[in-house]
């Protein structure tokens, strides 16, 4: 089992998500996570998906995906040809006895503290998914009452896009 | 020209040189009808007894012709009506436009009467759908979608369209038919690796299927084996593209296929498996099948390459054009010690053939085979029956082999044996079971509306016979759910539709009886009485391999 991330150009249009994930359904994989957003075209919308599963298994959702019309390019990333990151919010308990030590940790991560009240404190990370991982983990030490994180997205180092590789 | 989208649809599929229909209407597909009314010169309808009919006659209508076959419901019903339809065309690769109404979109999504997420119910078992929300997309929406459907890997492709949409007025203007938008060859260092494995083979092995029906390949198909001078096999979708008595073909594999072809598949050095998916009722056991062979595999959907079976080499590209690729550059060969092996394959294998006398399947088959022109569309449904059919029949013109072979749909053949009929405009002959027959023999009434001139040839023992044998095989015979304690008079139930019919208990009489049916202007119902006990031989048992072949069960063939 490996852990794959595939960005998927796909044509702006309702139901295309839909199209999308449900090959995922289908061989039974699970998404470990999952952003959508607009792209520099507004034609265009870009799926980025993390997941887990066999190399074989891989390759054939990958020609699936190929075979709905409205995937228009697949790229898959790793960590050498691509840059990945992910947004983090995490929000705290805030008591006098942690507040410091939150405080150190958030500083050495670069998280940055965006709101504070007398008995919470949220935290807002940007970094690759271990990254975030690693914080959560020694937030665990605290008591952490939510968690947000968006999921990975993915971009091609150097000057080559997932557009030139278009196939419409 | 300004036009309503009903117009805008009608004229369309007329456009596309869509010639006849297949549908039942309803509520939200109103105004579709109102326009087939208006152009019924240039487009005819056939209305059926229920929408999944309708649906498999669109499938018999494109498998016998190749062309885009068309199904037209309304909403809710209707459209869940079509879905085992559009499966089977999608597991079969069958080019098909399928066509719903759908309540008006500011009802959309509101649970109103007779309103289903039929775009959301299909996506799995479509190459693409269409929910049509704006009438200026709609002649665009119809035209992509034919293309699609007869592009590359054909399929189903559905389009949903809301009612306010039908109404709606918008400027149309004629298109020429969309050509498919056909892939190229595969790679040419593929085709020479290809070349250089075939060339220095021993024993190739030819393995094709649905694939060269759909890529019209049969001439290729025949000058590579020529070529290499090799044997050839095919899977059930594989049937009737080559004449069923070619000196060089051993049969259908797989499951229940010839033992010579199945020996020759599992004794090549190198297969050339040709517009085929490895599925698991042509393989058996896939770690054990052939594993001493290269598998060279050329299909025009890459995704099928390495999908079920490692391969040694594996081409994505045009069918036809790739096989034309391997014919620029292969040197002709003779492999006389290989023929003397499948000269051995051919002996063993009629050492098991049946000789009974009788009412048997093989002898009912080969009386069959007297009636059968050359371009006699005959269908199939699924069990037992479907099995002999596809090992007993002779098959002398492509594209008339009608089967439902990746879904295995019960109930697929009334439809598809009348959609047929339609495409041809010849007579065709149905093979069904008793099962099978119940669950589609309202179509007889379509049949007897339009006397569609079909032979139904009712293989009648009772039971469900293929999950008996399996019980028969593999549970003990515990007979749970598969004995038909039913009364139904076939003959009788002919009748009551309008149409002709007669019961057959001995092969003496199945002649005449044949002789009766074949000239009958509409659908004739033959009720053959067969055991309950006749088994479907060779089997492969699920997850065997060729070694554990059955070939023989208790006296029985």
């Amino acid at each position: 089992m490996s852990k794959y991330t595939v960005a998927v150009l796909v044509r702006n249009q309702s139901g295309v998500l839909n199209r999308v994930t449900s090959l995922f359904r289908r061989r039974q994989f699970n998404i470990n996570a999952l952003t959508v957003s607009e792209t520099e075209s507004n034609e265009l919308s870009r799926i980025t998906v993390v997941f887990e599963g066999e190399e074989d298994y891989k390759q054939q959702l990958v020609n699936q995906l190929y075979k709905l019309p409205d995937v228009c390019s697949i790229k898959e990333f790793n960590s050498d040809n691509s840059i990945s990151c992910e947004l983090l919010l995490i929000k705290l308990v805030n008591s006098p006895e942690t507040r410091d030590e939150i405080r150190t940790a958030s500083e050495a991560f670069g998280a940055v503290v965006v709101d504070y009240s007398k008995d919470s404190i949220m935290l807002r990370l940007t970094d690759e998914s271990h990254k975030i991982d690693d914080f959560i983990n020694l937030m665990r030490e605290y008591t952490i009452l939510e968690i947000c994180r968006t999921g990975s997205v993915s971009l091609e180092k150097g000057g080559t896009t997932i557009r030139q590789m278009i196939n419409f | 020209m300004r036009l309503t989208g009903s117009d805008i649809l009608v004229r369309t599929l007329i456009e596309q040189g869509c010639d006849t229909v297949f549908g039942y209407p309803g509520g939200q597909i109103l105004h579709v009808y109102d326009s087939l009314y208006k152009y019924q010169d240039e487009i005819h309808h056939v209305l059926t007894a229920h929408e999944q009919g309708a649906a498999h006659a669109a499938d018999g209508y494109a498998r016998t012709t190749g062309r885009v076959g068309v199904v037209i419901s309304t909403s809710g019903p209707g459209a869940t009506n079509l879905v085992t339809g559009i499966a089977t065309a999608h597991l079969d690769s069958i080019p098909m436009v399928a066509i719903c109404g759908n309540v008006p979109t500011n009802q959309i999504g509101t649970d109103s009467f007779q309103e289903v997420d039929i775009t959301g119910v299909t996506l799995p078992i479509t190459k693409h759908n269409y929910f049509v929300g704006d009438v200026t997309e709609l002649a665009d929406a119809i035209r992509e979608a034919f293309t699609l459907a007869q592009s590359g890997r054909p399929g189903p492709v559905l389009i949903d369209i809301p009612k306010d949409v039908q109404m709606a007025l918008c400027d149309y203007e004629p298109a020429s038919p969309v050509q498919p938008i056909k892939p190229q060859p595969a790679k040419e260092i593929r085709i020479q690796e290809a070349a250089r494995l075939l060339e220095n083979a021993r024993r190739p092995f030819i393995y094709f299927g649905g694939g060269v029906v759909s890529a019209d390949a049969g001439a290729e198909l025949l000058a590579l084996a020529e070529r290499l001078d090799a044997p050839l096999g095919c899977s059930m979708m594989g049937l009737s593209v080559l004449p069923t008595d070619h000196p060089r073909f051993l049969g259908m594999q797989g499951m229940h296929g010839h033992l010579a072809a199945t020996r020759a598949m599992s004794n090549a050095d190198v297969i050339l498996a040709l517009g085929v998916r490895f599925n698991d009722r042509a393989t058996g056991n896939r770690a054990k099948f052939s594993p001493g062979a290269d598998i060279i595999h050329i299909d025009v959907d890459g995704s099928e390459l390495a999908k079920n079976i490692g391969i040694t080499c594996g081409l994505r590209g045009d069918l036809r054009e790739t096989m034309r690729g391997l014919l620029d550059i292969l040197p002709a060969a003779k492999k006389p010690v290989w023929w003397d092996a499948i000269a051995t394959y051919k002996e063993e294998e009629k050492m098991y053939c049946d000789t009974r006398p009788g009412m048997t399947p093989k002898n009912i088959l080969e009386t069959l085979n007297t009636y059968l022109d050359a371009d006699t569309p005959v269908a199939t449904d699924v069990g037992q029956h479907q099995m002999w059919a596809a090992q007993y029949l002779h098959f002398k013109a492509p594209r008339r082999f009608v089967s439902s072979g990746g879904l295995g749909t019960m109930g697929f053949g009334m439809g598809a044996a009348m959609g047929a009929a339609f495409a041809t405009g010849k007579r065709s002959v149905l093979i069904t079971g008793d099962g099978s027959f119940g669950m589609s023999l309202q179509e007889l009434a379509t049949a007897v509306t339009y006397q569609v001139p079909m032979v139904i040839l009712i293989f009648n023992n009772g039971v469900l016979g293929m999950v008996r044998q399996w019980q028969t095989l593999f549970f003990e015979k515990h007979y749970s759910g598969t004995v038909l304690e039913r009364k139904t008079d076939f003959v009788a139930l002919a009748q009551a539709f309008g149409a002709a019919g007669e019961r057959v208990e001995e092969l003496a009489s199945l002649q005449a009886a044949l002789a009766r049916a074949f000239q009958e202007a509409g659908p004739y119902v033959i009720d053959c009485k067969i055991d309950a006990d006749e088994l479907v031989l060779p089997m492969l048992p699920p997850g065997g391999s060729m070694d554990d072949l059955i070939m023989k069960v208790e006296g029985k063939i």
